[in-house]
């Protein structure tokens, strides 16, 4: 009885997941500068990978392989930011100028 | 003597992961892990790593707290975002501003500052002491940060105040 729908929810969760990695994907190709791509690999990184995640965590139920899970996830949430601080950080110091919108703003 | 205690502390908590991670529990294995452990312990010990800041802060129930309401601000803006790559048109208004960050310790700055980079939209580029020069991809998610909602989250659950 619970079987099914754990896997149904898995699956929403993987597909999500996959969805938001390939959006971020597109993004790193379309936007126009480095500093904006930045925004691009945050989604993979956040929503992307998490969604993944929590899939995998219905997949793996309660026992250690969903505490090992937690612990990835708990490790992404720190390394993740710091990776794409580092970046910007090195990009900022390297001198690259971020294009900035001087329209009006919205 | 504060020393001892930060230290037997730390030695516990690792223990625990160790556990976790292993998932053996014959006799060999458990010695091996106390004998890794104490050799962790020990090595933080010289390295003069043992201080409060080796505290596991998701202990604080506020930072839990603070933990599920970022992750719906992370949802919101994730889909935000998603939504301008998917766009043909890409209306996007990237702009670069400053904030000052209302916490007063080092932990306090650096959760914000991740905090920032986390939520896809806006991105910490540089920390100088209380300023963080933000990236944003969007007016509207610059307006969102100015407005100074994590800002005071953050420092409430830093807990020094004042918050301003």
């Amino acid at each position: 009885m619970m079987q099914p729908l754990l896997d149904v929810l898995s699956w929403i969760c993987l597909l999500g997941g996959a969805i938001f990695l390939l959006i971020g994907a597109i993004g790193v190709l379309r936007f126009p500068d480095f500093y904006t791509r930045l925004h691009a690999v945050s989604v993979c990184d956040t929503l992307g990978a998490g969604l993944v995640l929590v899939g995998l965590i219905f997949q793996g139920g309660l026992s250690l392989v969903t505490v090992k899970l937690l612990l990835i996830f708990y490790f992404m949430i720190f390394t993740g930011p710091t990776a794409v601080h580092a970046l910007a950080q090195a990009a900022l110091q390297s001198k690259l100028k971020p294009l900035v919108d001087d329209h009006e703003p919205r | 003597m504060s020393r001892l205690k930060h230290a037997i502390n730390l030695g516990l908590f690792l223990f625990a992961i160790w556990v976790l991670l292993s998932g053996h529990y014959t006799p060999l294995l458990l010695v091996l892990g106390v004998l890794s452990t104490l050799l962790v312990v020990f090595l933080a010990a010289r390295a003069d790593l043992i201080d409060r800041e080796i505290y596991p802060i998701l202990l604080k129930a506020s930072v839990l707290f603070y933990w599920f309401w970022l992750g719906r601000e992370i949802i919101k803006s994730n889909i935000n975002v998603a939504r301008l790559i998917l766009d043909p048109a890409m209306p996007i208004s990237p702009n670069v501003f400053t904030v000052r960050a209302f916490q007063k310790t080092e932990l306090g700055r650096v959760t914000y500052a991740n905090s920032i980079t986390l939520v896809p939209g806006t991105v910490a580029m540089d920390v100088e002491e209380d300023v963080i020069t933000v990236h944003a991809l969007t007016m509207a998610a610059a307006k969102d940060l100015k407005r100074g909602d994590m800002n005071r989250r953050v420092c409430h659950v830093e807990g020094v105040f004042p918050c301003s």
